[in-house]
């Protein structure tokens, strides 16, 4: 597998405190890598950095040229209609690939809405077909579920899964929700102290199903290393909500 | 204790009694009959006016203090057909107009640049907020000796007073683009002329549109300003004209004539809210 991702010794400090600090971080040609991390763990810094949103202060970094971001909020142009915002910045007679990545979120009925009519779910899909309309090489997702209700993020998540199958691009999803990480990633990595302490392949098969034993292995181990006990049930569903 | 338990269970029963409940009742907006409206925001005017009537008809009001309703529209008459109120109508309304279009152009330019980028902030800001607190009516001795006594000296006028209300909203519209906006648009390869076209200026909008309002009430301003000193025709003109033969009917003809640009200005911007913005009405 060759590689689309290449980080080493990646730094990157807020005044005196290092959030990056000796990063090595390396994500194939077509895998789906989750980061997991506390918040202000820095891996929204890692992601921007590699979305060159950001700078690094020291190491090397090196991506694909067809980079594209979901954000964790939609960010649609509210004087753009949804079909016009899929095609943003791409160039003229367009219309059709885009109708082409509504179609695949489902939403090649409201091409021509205006981005404030839509539901919460629905702005976010168009952020994804937004993403996925210029065939990207690496995929940046920063917590892209996280303001959903658990109901559409839950679908969510099985719609990102299943145009990235069909896609195949590198995938980086950021996230604090360790079960969203083992259901959709090929490896899941935990940020902590600036470094990865954890870059694990999942092993859980297809479909992944939470109640399966290698499943909750991973993530009471993954829960772990993010610092939190996991001797009650109660906080693990507590953390992973 | 039995007297506790009872009292609690009173108190536990479901109440059938429903004499205390309401329905909920929603303000409900009544639909209006057409032209409803227009007739109440007509009724405002319209009392003026009849005020001014009843005064004059009483000799509250003399005819060379104020002309009556009457007076004044036949002077409209007069002034329409020997074709001076037409002329002036027309050489007035295009000093304004161009004088205006010249002045919004320059203040959306100025205030894109400055409210967009570092290096235009920097550079022309402060010199702009110096420049606007120049009272415009103080060019116009400056201008006279420039230009002397022609159109140039007039727009340039109108123009130098529209340049910095559109300005001021302007940089401030662009200035409250929402960043994140910005950056994921740049995230996604757009161009910043780009971005300025078609996520920033859309952004700015509303705040575009009342330097729009502003400035539009300044060129008027700076047309009576302009063609009450130095003018051989247009409003101003006959204005003066007026003055010194004390016809106080033309005078009120051409006071109307200025309201009624106001109102035909403030008229326009209301139809490009509605137009240029379809998405602002579309979430409610």
């Amino acid at each position: 597998m060759s590689t689309a991702v290449e980080v080493s010794r990646l730094r990157k400090a807020f005044g005196d405190r290092a959030v990056l600090d000796g990063l090595d971080l390396t994500i194939g040609r077509g895998e789906f890598v989750a980061l997991l991390g506390a918040s202000g763990s820095g891996k929204t810094t890692l992601l921007r950095i590699l979305g060159a949103l950001d700078g690094a202060d020291a190491g090397e970094v090196l991506v694909p040229r067809v980079r594209t971001v979901v954000f964790q909020e939609p960010r649609l142009v509210p004087s753009k209609r949804v079909l016009a915002n899929v095609t943003v910045a791409l160039p003229r007679g367009q219309a059709e690939r885009g109708r082409r990545a509504l179609a695949e979120v489902g939403l090649e009925h409201h091409a021509t809405a205006w981005p404030a009519t839509l539901s919460g779910g629905e702005a976010q899909r168009v952020a994804l077909a937004r993403a996925l309309v210029r065939e990207p090489e690496l995929l940046l997702l920063d917590e892209p579920f996280a303001a959903l209700d658990a109901l559409t993020r839950l679908r969510m998540q099985d719609l990102v899964g299943e145009l990235c199958r069909a896609h195949r691009p590198a995938v980086l999803l950021v996230t604090h929700d360790v079960d969203e990480a083992v259901r959709l990633a090929d490896r899941v990595c935990v940020l902590r102290e600036g470094r990865l302490v954890t870059d694990e392949t999942v092993a859980v098969a297809r479909p992944r199903d939470p109640g399966d034993a290698a499943f909750a292995a991973l993530r009471r181990r993954l829960l772990a290393d993010l610092g939190v006990r996991t001797a009650a049930h109660t906080t693990e569903n507590g953390a992973s909500a | 204790m039995t007297a506790t338990s009872e009292l609690l269970g009173t108190a536990g029963k479901p109440a059938k009694d429903t004499g205390t409940l309401v329905t909920p009742r929603p303000a409900v907006r009544r639909p209006r009959p057409r032209g409803w409206t227009l007739t109440v925001r007509a009724l405002g005017p319209l009392a003026l006016l009849l005020l001014w009537w009843a005064a004059s008809a009483t000799g509250l009001l003399t005819p060379d203090v104020l002309a009556s309703p009457a007076d004044v529209v036949r002077a409209v008459g007069e002034l329409w057909g020997n074709g001076q109120l037409p002329d002036a109508l027309a050489t007035s309304l295009t000093r304004s107009a161009t004088g205006l279009l010249i002045g919004l152009t320059t203040g959306l330019t100025l205030g894109v640049v400055t409210g967009f980028t570092r290096l235009g902030d920097e550079l022309l800001d402060s010199s702009l907020q110096t420049l606007r607190t120049i009272p415009f009516l103080s060019l116009v001795p400056l201008f006279m000796v420039w230009f002397g006594i022609n159109e140039i000296a007039k727009i340039l006028l109108i123009a130098v007073a529209t340049t910095f209300p559109m300005y001021v909203s302007t940089s401030s519209g662009v200035r409250n683009t929402d960043p994140k906006l910005v950056e994921a648009m740049r995230s996604f390869g757009m161009s910043r002329l780009a971005i300025v076209r078609q996520v920033v200026l859309p952004g700015a909008l509303p705040s575009l549109l009342a330097g729009l309002r502003l400035s539009m009430t300044l060129s008027v301003i700076a047309l009576i300003a302009a063609e009450e000193i130095n003018a051989t025709a247009g409003i101003g003109y006959l204005m003066a004209q007026a003055q010194s033969y004390a016809r106080t009917d033309i005078l009120a003809v051409c006071i109307l004539v200025y309201g009624l640009f106001g109102l035909c200005a403030d008229a326009v911007v209301r139809l490009l809210e509605r137009v240029l913005m379809p998405w602002r009405r579309a979430g409610r």
